[in-house]
């Protein structure tokens, strides 16, 4: 049993800096923007399979081709803001909420005519198998993107806490008037963040594809969960986002394990919806 | 005078000619229907597939083929002055509340006289409201919760077997092969997505473990869309079961095997219920997926016993370039099934049609599953002749391993333990 319980909190912990990872990047946006991102998931099917042709195509590892999904992925994130979310920015807000989830239809079945609603796994990533530690499991993929998630994490957390740039998407994401009024040019700070938050995306969607199958609709519940965990750790606080990210996956699998699998996604549900009763701004939101 | 005879004229002629008209078109030349299934959204793969299977079924209506098929070898529907059938398709997203909005536009604005489809039973149980309700005929032969054919409507008709009858089989095989390799089974672990399909499966997997002195040891449900399902490993392998048996759809079906290689849960056998058989599993699991038995009702290699198998696999490979699938197999049926009965009937009347599904007797060697062939019972109208086999991935192929006696390949067991595997 002890071995049992190990292993779940071992999952948990798994699964959710791999969450943590794609809610930071829907925190950056949605903090800094007000703008709620619906189509965060299907950047991150994007990702995915760029990393998935990068490796069919040209054989190169999902782990190499990283940093080329981060950089694709951000060029789109300006991209998409500037020519798209841009121009409904002053607009009302249902034309921000519809504009967003408009795209994200629009993505995944773009995703769909091009690339077939089958399933796809790469066939032979480096990463793979186990370790056994003391009985208990561990994914190495898994781990190796659990890695890859703190340590970004942390990169976006000093970016934004010690850098120029940082300390303005920071300025604009609390009052934006009084950025605007210091000099901050939050149009560019907006297409920055847009970008940041696609490009994070791009990098869990890497990680992601050395273990998960690909498919046009994959971003489908992770998004949603993204959102929860966005809502629980506060809205733009990325130290929110990787705290709630990590508790969602523990509570997920735990919550599985001893009561009934049927009910984890509710369980989840349940703990932000007490959660946002007490706090509504979330746990470190303000 | 003159003028009045011309006019008689005019007026006898543009009456005749309109006589014509409408006789020609109480001769439809094309008869309209619908099939609804899910062309985009989670499972949309396999919805591709349901679909070639029926456009096969339907060329070959259409067509002449020296095939032994109903109306294969006559152009359209005979006794409708060859009429042809045209394919009505609709997407439900794998949605129930598409499933029901979509037959319904299919009936009222295409004017379709008959639904064939949608897949998961959770859809099929929606549309099947809609068709009751607006009383059109509708043939299944891809859907297998049983409550379909338990509520008594007079419009639904059922072709393939439903789970109940699976699961019975499923135990049964576990019996077999007991008896075969020596091997004790004692305790089962029932494993199933949480939708009228998985939720039914549970239901009369769990009875027929009882009937058959099983014991199960764990019963998990869970969500077919979930992103990690590394709890639901977890409980299966503290429950240390001698056999699992999963019902799932083809998404979960692949995450799950993925974690019970990656957990290293290695009972007995696992014998599995639809989403291990989806054209799109083993392209995406590849060798992980080998020696998982499946239920089924069609597999290639039964082409040894009945060529017709052959000949239908070899037109389907040659029309989309990939082999016939379970489920493309499956949803082949109902077009045969409605234009036999159409034929039959002379008449696309819902009421004709229906009365004519009931005197349906085709023979099983006209069509590409293991039956005695395709009657309906009159009160349930699911065919009477439906039984399952299965199949067990081996190297990489779905091989027929049971009943044991007809399967032209020998069943792998216990399922070998995955550290150790290619």
């Amino acid at each position: 049993m002890p071995e049992q319980l190990m292993q779940q909190i071992v999952n948990g912990l798994l699964i959710g800096f791999m969450y943590a990872l794609i809610a930071i990047g829907l925190t950056l946006i949605w903090g800094v923007m007000n703008i709620v991102n619906f189509a965060h998931g299907d950047f991150l099917m994007v990702g995915m399979f760029t990393s998935f042709w990068l490796y069919t195509l040209y054989g190169i590892d999902p782990l190499f081709s990283i940093p080329i999904c981060t950089l694709l992925l951000f060029v789109m994130g300006l991209l998409i803001y500037r020519f798209i979310v841009s121009k409904v920015m002053s607009g009302p807000m249902l034309a921000q909420l519809v504009v967003t989830f408009g795209l994200s239809i629009f993505i995944s079945n773009l995703a769909v005519y091009f690339w077939t609603p089958d399933f796809r796994l790469i066939a032979k990533p480096l990463l793979s198998g186990t370790w056994d530690i003391g009985g208990v499991l561990l994914s190495i993929p898994k781990t190796v993107a659990s890695i890859g998630s703190i340590v970004t994490s942390l990169f976006v957390f000093l970016f934004l806490k010690k850098t120029k740039t940082g300390k303005a998407i920071l300025a604009t994401e609390m009052d934006r008037e009084a950025a605007l009024l210091m000099g901050i040019n939050t149009e560019r700070i907006n297409s920055l963040s847009f970008g940041i938050g696609a490009a994070l995306v791009g990098i869990a969607g890497g990680f992601l594809s050395t273990y998960y199958y690909i498919y046009p609709q994959v971003g489908g519940l992770f998004g949603l969960i993204a959102f929860s965990i966005v809502a629980l750790g506060g809205f733009g606080s990325i130290e929110g986002a990787f705290i709630a990210g990590i508790l969602v996956g523990l509570v997920q699998t735990l919550g599985g394990f001893f009561f009934d699998p049927a009910y984890k996604y509710a369980i989840v549900f349940m703990i932000y919806l007490i959660t946002v009763w007490i706090r509504p701004q979330g746990l470190l939101g303000w | 005078m003159r003028t009045k005879w011309v006019s008689i004229m005019c007026v006898s002629l543009f009456v005749v000619l309109f006589l014509t008209v409408s006789v020609f078109a109480q001769q439809p030349k094309t008869i309209k229907i619908g099939a609804v299934y899910p062309l985009t959204g989670n499972i949309a793969s396999t919805g591709l597939d349901c679909r070639r299977g029926a456009e096969l079924a339907v060329d070959i209506i259409n067509g002449k083929y020296n095939l032994n098929l109903p109306l294969a070898k006559t152009e359209g529907i005979p006794n409708l002055g060859g009429a042809k059938i045209e394919l009505v398709f609709a997407d439900t997203k794998g949605e129930p509340k598409n499933g029901m909005s979509e037959t319904e536009r299919l009936i009222t604005q295409e004017k379709v006289v008959a639904i064939i489809g949608a897949y998961q039973s959770s859809v099929t149980k929606t549309a099947s409201q809609t068709t009751e309700r607006l009383k059109i005929p509708y043939v299944c032969s891809d859907s297998s919760s049983p409550t379909l054919t338990e509520r008594g409507f007079k419009y639904f008709f059922r072709v393939s077997p439903h789970d109940a009858i699976f699961a019975k089989d499923q135990f049964q095989f576990l019996k077999d092969v007991e008896k075969k390799t020596g091997k004790k089974i004692n305790s089962v672990a029932l494993l199933y997505e949480n939708t009228e399909f998985g939720a039914n499966v549970g239901k009369y997997a769990a009875q027929y473990a009882k009937e058959f002195g099983y014991k199960v040891v764990a019963d998990v449900s869970y969500a077919a869309n979930a992103t990690d399902v590394t709890s639901e490993v977890g409980t299966l392998i503290k429950a240390k079961p001698d056999i699992l048996m999963h019902a799932s759809y083809i998404t979960d079906a692949i995450l799950f095997t993925k974690t019970f290689k990656e957990l290293n849960f290695t009972p007995m056998g696992i014998t599995t219920f639809a989403g291990y058989i989806e054209p799109g599993y083993l392209p995406a699991v590849r060798s992980d997926g080998n020696y998982i038995v499946i239920r089924s009702t069609f597999a290639l290699d039964l082409a040894k016993k009945k060529p017709l198998i052959g000949q239908v696999g070899e037109l389907f490979k040659k029309k989309y370039g990939v082999e016939m699938s379970e489920n493309a197999a499956r949803s082949f049926a109902a077009p045969f099934v409605l234009a036999d009965a159409m034929n039959r009937a002379k008449s696309t009347k819902s009421e004709d049609i229906v009365k004519a599904l009931l005197t349906t007797d085709i023979p099983g060697n006209q069509m590409i599953y293991p039956w005695k062939g395709i009657k309906f019972d009159p009160k349930s109208h699911q065919n009477i002749y439906a039984t399952g086999t299965l199949v067990q991935i081996q190297n990489e192929k779905y091989v027929t391993v049971w009943p044991f006696d007809a399967a032209p390949a020998e069943v792998v067991w216990p399922f070998p333990p995955w550290k150790g595997r290619k």
